[in-house]
């Protein structure tokens, strides 16, 4: 590895060009010497012995013939026990840390280790002799409610043995743990901390595999209609004020994961803030313990520095690889991913790249193939399975979904949940479109009969538009029978009310019962002899229904209200 | 540092280029020009070749004028002596008073550590019944004022201006209409707000670059205050123009645009302005109200788009009153379940009451025949609109609370109005 210098020649915006001796590699990181501070970039292009580098902060006060110093390895991060509950910036750089050292304001130049040096209980699985590749684990230390494994680098080549371990007992995390050797009579000394380039997916595991179970969000219309599979994607375009981030925070409290790392990129500090001061004092349902503890919070937002919300996403997703590896369900999601495509698309105007639709780079959809294709569920070698599914928000300019950005996202995803702002202003939450919207994985409840329930959305739809035109008196009874049937769906079913303590979160089972009444209204026919008693029979039967969704399955009044619905509609059943 | 070069290469547009060296990115330099000194600021190095914004413009820029570099970066000063006065957009007095030069400090400075952030939890009255009730106004909020061209939204800045419960506003003008100047200056003179207010004016007819100064140079001054205690109001009016300015800059330094013609970057330039809103733990807070105007009423344009994205809420002006309908404050909830029980259940029912008004005035224009039902919702439709959405009620939120009850007894039953009986039972006028 290099270690070659060099010194400014040129600063447009963020991107400053640099002369170097040496040799230098693309990616890898330099730091530029402006006064006493040291300002970290990256080499993103060489031509002509001239390298530009982008800079992670503001580039006042550069001049030409700065200092450069090049650090020979790629962007990384580390990685180890003590990263969960913690909020780190899109360098890894840990918020709260920084704000002890510089108070109110993110200085420039300020960079603090990402993990304390703090002592951890070590047990080694392995001894003295035994063989390791990339990726093995070595030994373990509990952190929070996890058993975190301690592995072989991802990056070493080849097969190494253990020359020696630590015994059980307190280490520190910087402290050598485990030295290891290879044919070539090379040694390595690891400690429980590994250095780990972001944008290399993280192998170390032994076949990927289909995702196959569902993710439950407790959420009705997406566990039902839209499912997402452990391992999957799924993105949520959808205009300003759509409700993409509140929808966002429901998943990352209710998700059936074990991880979820959020990674608030380029999106306003406040709702950063609602999350930090929120998730401490909310209590994981799954584990009685506080959601902060599975929780990792990787925060650049709009303000911060445009260069690092381009590198905000690949650090959050190593780290979801990370614990992936260690045989656990991780939840990564990105609010927003348009902002993250904007910071590539300023960079490359800067690089004076040939601009493709919207002035995006010509390379905008692999980069975002890329990164949703490190999604993705695994068996690791011990025979355990790991998976990282992969949210992102996405915001189309105007809430229009034909631009580059959603149209890249929607070929690589496995689910769509776009937001309408017709729904939104009608106060329908979420305000999923469930028609336009759709989802390759499997749910939680047959197929066949989803699809039945949604042949009647669809054909209430139809009789709805055409209501419009006809008027009401010119709909024929049959047809305002189904308009009604697909209202139900959407009042009872696809709207949840995010601020009722029984409604906001809906189990598996729940949705199950309450989907099995539906579907039985759905293909229930009446005798009906005019519209009026039509609207008035589904207008009580909305009512009845939405009584027992508020209602909690262990208070006394749940069987009783399920059984009021259920006679309602069954006793007037032709 | 203080060399003189006069040798300036190129000029295109309101951009200069000289070769010079020991010069450092985003440094100002002075401009001695046949028609006097003026300032620039360096956006680009490449070798020895210095990239100047020119404040003044290019136009009447000599090949031969001299620029002299001064080594430190666009400031502003900052003391209690700028309250009441009123500068341009290069930060130089437009009121013939003294320049100030003490404890100068640099604009667009780093933005606040989100873990130092609190959660906004208190309200700014306004005494405009459509902000205080409907979408409160909260402190840190950053909103923008959504209007088209014509509607009053200088007077409604005005007004906030006057009658917000802050220490100091801000007012910051960008492509200013001469007039619109004169009327924010004499109005805040005549109401006697003026010593808590600074301003920073560009107007239509001073140079683009200036103009994309404005907001620095206020949300710097403002962060100043805010931290020293003060609570701050920042009016911004119109960012649209600094919009537009940004984009003509970019399209000048050949910048590909991306969309209507303005740079890739809008997003990150307006969002590290409006970010600036912020309450500090232990001191003062900052709060942003800015006007942007929608060409052709079309909230899809860029400018108005990329704010929404960014801003927590707006207020769609609409014929000379704030609409209650597309308007949010999305803080307001932060709020408004501390100020009175009757609040949000008052609000909420006064909404949708108002939302059934027009569609009978919907049904009334079609030709249909008018219920009792009907004649009640237009007659409480009319009431309200000239007891509470006229921009000119200026009552404090408790007031117009009662006011919004005295309405609903005037038109309604009370079984009518949808809201809980103990509210009912506590609120509703008694004389009747």
């Amino acid at each position: 590895m290099s270690a070659s210098t060099g010194h400014v020649t040129g600063v447009n915006g963020n991107m400053v060009n640099v002369a170097f001796d040496g040799a230098v590699i693309k990616n890898e990181v330099g730091f530029i010497s402006v006064g006493d501070t040291r300002l970290k970039s990256e080499v993103i292009r060489i031509t002509d012995g001239i390298a530009s580098l982008q800079v992670y902060e503001m580039t006042g006060g550069i001049k030409v013939g700065d200092e450069v110093s090049f650090t020979g390895e790629l962007l990384s991060v580390e990685l180890g026990p003590g990263l969960l509950s913690q909020v780190f910036d899109g360098l890894q750089n840990p918020l709260p840390e920084l704000a002890e050292k510089c108070g109110f304001f993110l200085d420039r130049g300020v960079y603090i280790d990402p993990l304390p040096d703090k002592e951890w209980d070590f047990t080694p699985v392995l001894k003295e002799g035994d063989k390791v590749t990339a990726g093995d684990f070595f030994g373990t230390v509990p952190e929070g409610l996890f058993t975190h494994r301690i592995m072989v680098p991802f990056s070493l080549q080849g097969e190494w043995t253990i020359s020696s371990i630590a015994s059980k007992g307190m280490h520190r995390s910087h402290e050598t743990v485990c030295t290891i050797e290879n044919a070539k009579g090379e040694r390595k000394d690891l400690s429980m901390i590994i250095t780990q380039s972001v944008k290399t997916a993280i192998g170390g595991y032994a076949e990927r595999v289909m995702p196959d179970e569902p993710m439950v969000t407790r959420i009705r219309v997406i566990d039902t209609f839209l499912p997402v599979a452990k391992g999957g994607t799924y993105c949520t375009p959808g205009p300003f004020g759509a409700g993409k981030t509140v929808l966002q925070h429901l998943t990352s409290k209710n998700a059936d994961v074990d991880i979820v790392i959020i990674a608030a990129c380029g999106e306003r500090a406040g709702e950063v803030v609602e999350i930090l001061k929120e998730f401490p004092e909310l209590v994981d349902p799954r584990t009685g313990r506080s959601l902060m503890e599975r929780t990792i919070i990787i925060c650049n937002t709009s303000s911060m520095p445009v260069a690092a919300r381009e590198a905000s996403v690949y650090t959050a997703v190593t780290m979801a690889e990370y614990y992936r590896n260690m045989g656990l369900d991780v939840l990564l999601l990105a609010d927003s991913t348009s902002r993250w495509a904007q910071a590539m698309r300023e960079m490359s105007g800067r690089l004076e790249e040939i601009p493709g639709d919207e002035a995006f780079p010509a390379y905008l959809e692999s980069r975002i193939a890329g990164f949703y294709e490190r999604a993705g569920k695994v068996r690791l070698r011990d025979g355990s399975y790991g998976s990282v599914t992969i949210g992102g928000t996405v915001s189309p300019a105007g809430g229009n979904f034909e631009e580059p950005v959603t149209q890249a996202t929607l070929k690589v995803v496995g689910a769509f949940h776009g937001l309408s702002r017709e729904r939104s202003d009608a106060r329908k939450y979420p305000a999923i479109d469930s028609l336009d919207s759709w989802s390759k994985y499997h749910g939680i409840i047959e197929k066949e009969k989803v699809d039945e329930a949604y042949s009647y959305l669809r054909r209430g739809h139809e009789v709805d538009s055409m209501m419009k035109v006809v008027g009401e008196e010119g709909t024929s009874l049959d047809d305002y029978i189904v308009y009604q049937k697909g209202e139900l769906i959407d009042s009872v079913y696809l709207q949840q009310n995010s601020f009722d303590p029984v409604d906001s979160m809906v189990s598996v089972d729940r949705q199950k019962d309450a989907f099995a009444v539906l579907y039985d209204i759905l293909r229930s026919s009446w005798d009906f002899t005019d519209k009026k008693e039509v609207r008035s029979f589904f207008n009580e039967l909305r009512q009845r229904f939405l009584d027992w969704n508020s209602t909690a399955a262990d208070d006394e009044a749940f069987g009783e209200r399920k059984e009021s619905l259920v006679s309602f509609y069954q006793g007037r059943r032709r | 540092m203080q060399k003189v070069y006069t040798r300036i290469e190129s000029i295109v547009g309101n951009v200069i280029t000289v070769r010079a060296e020991g010069v450092r990115n985003q440094d100002l330099a002075e401009i001695t020009t046949s028609q006097g000194t003026g300032y620039a600021n360096v956006i680009k190095l490449d070798g020895d070749k210095v990239s100047l914004q020119v404040f003044k413009g290019g136009q009447g820029v000599s090949t031969g004028d001299s620029v002299r570099f001064l080594g430190v970066p666009m400031r502003v000063s900052f003391t209690d002596d700028l309250l009441g006065r009123i500068f341009d957009g290069a930060g130089k007095p437009r009121d013939n008073g003294p320049e100030l030069t003490d404890n100068m400090i640099d604009i667009g400075g780093p933005s606040v550590n989100p873990s130092r952030r609190i959660v906004p939890k208190k309200m700014i009255r306004t005494g405009i019944p459509m902000i205080d009730v409907f979408n409160t106004l909260v402190e840190s909020q950053k909103l923008p004022i959504f209007s088209v061209s014509g509607e009053p939204y200088n007077e409604l800045l005005a007004r906030i201006a006057m009658q917000a419960d802050v220490d100091i506003i801000i007012l910051g003008g960008m492509g200013l209409k001469y007039d619109d100047y004169l009327f924010f200056r004499s109005t805040l003179e005549k109401s006697g707000a003026m010593s808590r207010t600074i301003m920073f004016v560009h107007t239509a007819s001073d140079p683009t670059v200036e103009c994309t100064l404005v907001p620095d140079l206020s949300l710097a001054v403002a962060e100043r205050f805010a931290l020293s205690g003060k609570r701050v109001l920042v009016l911004l009016t119109d960012m649209t123009n600094f919009c537009d300015a940004e984009k003509e800059m970019a399209i000048t330094m050949d910048q590909v645009p991306s969309n209507r013609g303005y740079p890739g970057d809008l997003y990150s330039t307006l969002a590290s302005r409006y970010e600036k809103a912020v309450d500090f733990e232990g001191a003062g807070s900052v709060t942003i109200l800015g006007v942007t105007t929608m060409p052709g009423d079309d909230v899809t344009h860029p400018v108005p788009d990329n704010t929404g994205y960014i801003t927590e809420g707006q207020y769609y002006l609409r014929n000379g009153r704030i609409e209650p309908f597309g308007s949010l404050s999305r803080l307001k909830q932060n709020v408004n379940k501390d100020t009175r029980p009757d609040h949000r259940a008052l609000m909420d029912a006064m909404i949708k009451l108002y939302a059934s008004c027009k569609d009978s005035e919907e049904k009334r224009s079609m030709g249909f025949q008018m219920t009792d039902w009907d004649e009640k919702l237009l007659k409480y439709g009319s009431l309200f609109e000239s007891r509470l959405m006229d921009l000119s009620v200026n009552i404090p939120l408790e007031e117009a609370l009662d006011e919004g009850w005295r309405i609903l007894a005037e038109c309604f039953e009370p079984n009518e109005t949808g809201l809980r009986s103990d509210l009912i039972r506590t609120y509703w006028p008694k004389e009747r």
